[in-house]
C-alpha cells in the first residue's frame, strides 16, 4: 500500500522534473538545489563527527600521560617554540577566515573574490606547513624525536653529523613550486587563459611555503638565547640527579642479576619454608628480596622516596628517552596527524580553486566550498586546543 | 531556516536558500579569536597553579563556540545537523571519563603492578 503510494508519489515528482528546467548542477536524484544542499551539509557533519571521534583517541591519550607526569609535559613543552605556535595559530585563524569569506563570495557569485579567497585560504595553509617544518627538523636534528628514536643529551643539544632534515622536507615543496611555475610559464607561452588564471594563485601559495620557512628560521635562530637558557637549566637539573638517571639507566639490569645470583641458591630452600604460613621472618625476608629484585629490574615502579630517601628530594630528570620520548611520540602523532589533514585539505582547496576559475559556483551551487569549509574550520578547530595543551604548558 | 526569510521575492521554493555572513560579523569574529589568542598567550608567563590548565581550556572552548557558531555557520544551520555534532562531544566525553578514570584507577603507570605473593598453606595431610 505504501509503496504504491510512494511510487505514485515518486512518478508525480518526476512529472515535476520536467516542469522545472533541471538546472545542469543539480544532480538528477535531487528536486531542488536545497535538497541537494541539505543532503551533502548531512554528510559533511557526520564525517566531522567522526574526525572529533579520531582525534579524541589522541587527546585521551594526551590526558592520560599528562595526569601521570605532569612534570615531564612542563619540562619537554620547553623544547616547543610559543612564538612559532602563536604564528601559527594567527595563520590559521587568518585562513579560517578567508575561508568563511569564500563561502560567503561563492554565495553571492562573485567569482573573483571566491577565487582570491581560496589563494588566500590556501597561501596560509601552506605558511603554515612552512612554519611546521622548521620547527620537525630543528627538533629532529637535536634529537627530540619519539620514544625509541629519542637521542637528546642536553650537554650538547646540536650534535653535528645530522642529515639536513629541512632539506628533505623543503624538497618536495620545492619541486611543486617548480612544478607550477613551469606550467605557469607553458600557459603564458601557449596563450591558455584559463590555465594562466590557475597556475597564478597556485604558485603563490607554493611560494608561500617558502616565506613560512623563512619566517620559521628567524624567529627559531632569534629564540635561540631563550632555547640556550631552557637548556641550561635542564642540564643543571641533569647534573642534579645524575645519581637518578644511572640508577634508572644501566644499573637495573645488572643489579637485578646481582641480586638473583646472589639470591640463587638459597632462595629455593627459602621458598620452600616460607609456604609454611607460620614462617612470618622468612617469608617477610623472601617477600624483601623480591621486591627488590622488582624494582631493580624496573618491572615496578615505586615511589622515589622508597628506594632511597635521600635522592627523592632532587628535582626529578624528565629528559630521559623514556620520559621525554612519550611526550614527543604524543606531540609528533597530534601535530603530524594534524598536518597530514592540511595536507588534504590543501588537496581539496586546489580542487575547488580550479572550479572557482570556471566559475561553477553560484547561489543554489555552492556546497562544495561550504563542505570544505566547514572540513577546514574543523581543523583549525583542533589546532586552537592543541596550541594550548602542547606549547603553552610551564 | 532562517534563510528562507532572507530574500524570498518571487523566487521558487528550494531554489533560494543561501545565507551570505555579513563582512563585518566575521572580521569582528576573526578580532575577538585573534584577541583570545593573545589572552591565552599572555596568560602562559603568570602562575594559576592548578586553574591553568582550567583557564587554558574555558579560553580554548569560547575560542571554538566562536568558530562554530559564526565560521561554521552552526547559529543558521538546522537543528538537526547541530544536535549530531554537538552530541559528538557528549560521546567523546563518555570515552575521556571512562578512559581516564579507568587509567587513574590501575596504577601510577601503566606498567602491571605485581601482587605480593601470597602464602600458601600447606595442608596437612592425615
Amino acid at each position: 500500500m505504501s509503496t504504491i503510494e510512494a511510487g505514485s508519489e515518486k512518478a508525480h515528482d518526476d512529472h515535476g522534473h520536467d516542469d522545472h528546467d533541471h538546472p545542469s548542477f543539480l544532480a538528477h536524484h535531487f528536486d531542488t538545489p536545497e535538497q541537494q544542499f541539505d543532503s551533502g551539509k548531512l554528510g559533511i557533519w557526520l564525517f566531522l563527527v567522526t574526525e572529533i571521534l579520531f582525534f579524541g583517541g589522541m587527546f585521551c591519550a594526551y590526558a592520560i600521560f599528562r595526569s601521570l607526569r605532569p612534570d615531564v609535559f612542563e619540562g619537554c613543552s620547553q623544547f616547543l617554540n610559543t612564538k612559532l605556535g602563536a604564528i601559527n595559530t594567527g595563520v590559521l585563524l587568518f585562513s579560517s577566515l578567508t575561508m568563511a569569506w569564500a563561502v560567503r563570495c561563492s554565495q553571492t557569485e562573485e567569482h573573483k573574490g571566491l577565487t582570491a579567497m581560496l589563494a588566500a585560504t590556501l597561501s596560509c595553509a601552506m605558511l603554515f606547513l612552512g612554519v611546521k617544518a622548521i620547527e620537525y627538523s630543528h627538533k629532529w636534528g637535536m634529537g627530540l624525536l619519539p620514544a625509541g628514536m629519542y637521542f637528546y643529551d642536553p650537554a650538547n643539544p646540536h650534535p653535528p653529523g645530522q642529515p639536513n632534515y629541512l632539506l628533505y622536507i623543503c624538497a618536495p615543496f620545492a619541486l611543486l613550486l617548480i612544478g607550477v611555475v613551469v606550467w605557469l610559464v607553458l600557459s603564458i607561452v601557449k596563450g591558455n587563459k584559463f590555465h594562466v588564471d590557475c597556475a597564478k594563485p597556485l604558485t603563490v601559495a607554493a611560494a608561500c611555503f617558502f616565506v613560512g620557512v623563512g619566517v620559521g628560521t628567524y624567529l627559531e635562530s632569534g629564540d635561540s638565547h631563550a632555547d640556550e637558557h631552557a637548556v641550561h637549566t635542564e642540564h643543571n637539573g641533569h647534573a642534579h640527579a645524575d645519581g637518578t638517571s644511572d640508577w634508572h639507566g644501566h644499573g637495573p639490569a645488572d643489579t637485578a642479576m646481582a641480586i638473583k645470583e646472589e639470591a640463587g641458591g638459597e632462595s629455593s630452600v627459602m621458598e620452600l619454608l616460607a609456604t609454611d604460613a607460620t614462617n612470618s621472618g622468612l617469608q617477610s625476608d623472601l617477600e624483601a628480596r623480591e621486591r627488590q629484585a622488582a624494582l631493580a629490574a624496573g618491572s615496578v615502579v615505586s615511589d622515589d622516596d622508597e628506594i632511597t630517601g635521600a635522592i627523592s628530594s632532587v628535582e626529578e630528570n624528565v629528559l630521559t628517552p623514556r620520559k621525554a620520548g612519550i611526550f614527543f611520540s604524543i606531540y609528533y602523532c597530534m601535530t603530524g596527524v594534524h598536518a597530514i589533514h592540511i595536507l588534504a585539505g590543501i588537496g581539496f582547496l586546489v580542487w575547488l580553486l580550479v572550479r572557482s576559475v570556471r566559475e561553477d559556483f553560484n547561489r543554489q551551487y555552492f556546497g562544495p566550498v561550504d563542505y570544505v569549509g566547514l572540513y577546514w574550520h574543523l581543523v583549525d578547530l583542533i589546532w586552537i586546543y592543541l596550541f594550548p595543551l602542547l606549547y603553552l604548558i610551564r | 531556516m532562517s534563510a528562507h526569510g532572507h530574500s524570498e521575492d518571487g523566487h521558487k521554493e528550494g531554489y533560494d536558500f543561501a545565507h551570505p555572513m555579513p563582512i563585518p560579523m566575521l572580521l569582528g569574529v576573526f578580532g575577538a579569536l585573534t584577541f583570545l589568542t593573545v589572552v591565552t598567550v599572555a596568560q602562559a608567563s603568570f602562575d594559576f597553579g592548578s586553574w591553568d590548565i582550567l583557564i587554558v581550556m574555558a579560553i580554548a572552548t569560547v575560542k571554538a563556540s566562536l568558530v562554530m557558531a559564526f565560521f561554521m555557520h552552526m547559529a543558521w544551520d538546522k537543528p538537526f545537523n547541530v544536535i549530531v555534532f554537538l552530541g559528538s562531544f557528549i560521546f567523546l566525553g563518555l570515552f575521556l571519563i571512562f578512559t581516564v578514570g579507568d587509567s587513574q584507577m590501575t596504577s601510577g603507570s601503566f606498567e602491571p603492578e605485581v601482587d605480593d605473593v601470597v602464602p600458601t598453606v600447606v595442608e596437612a595431610t592425615p
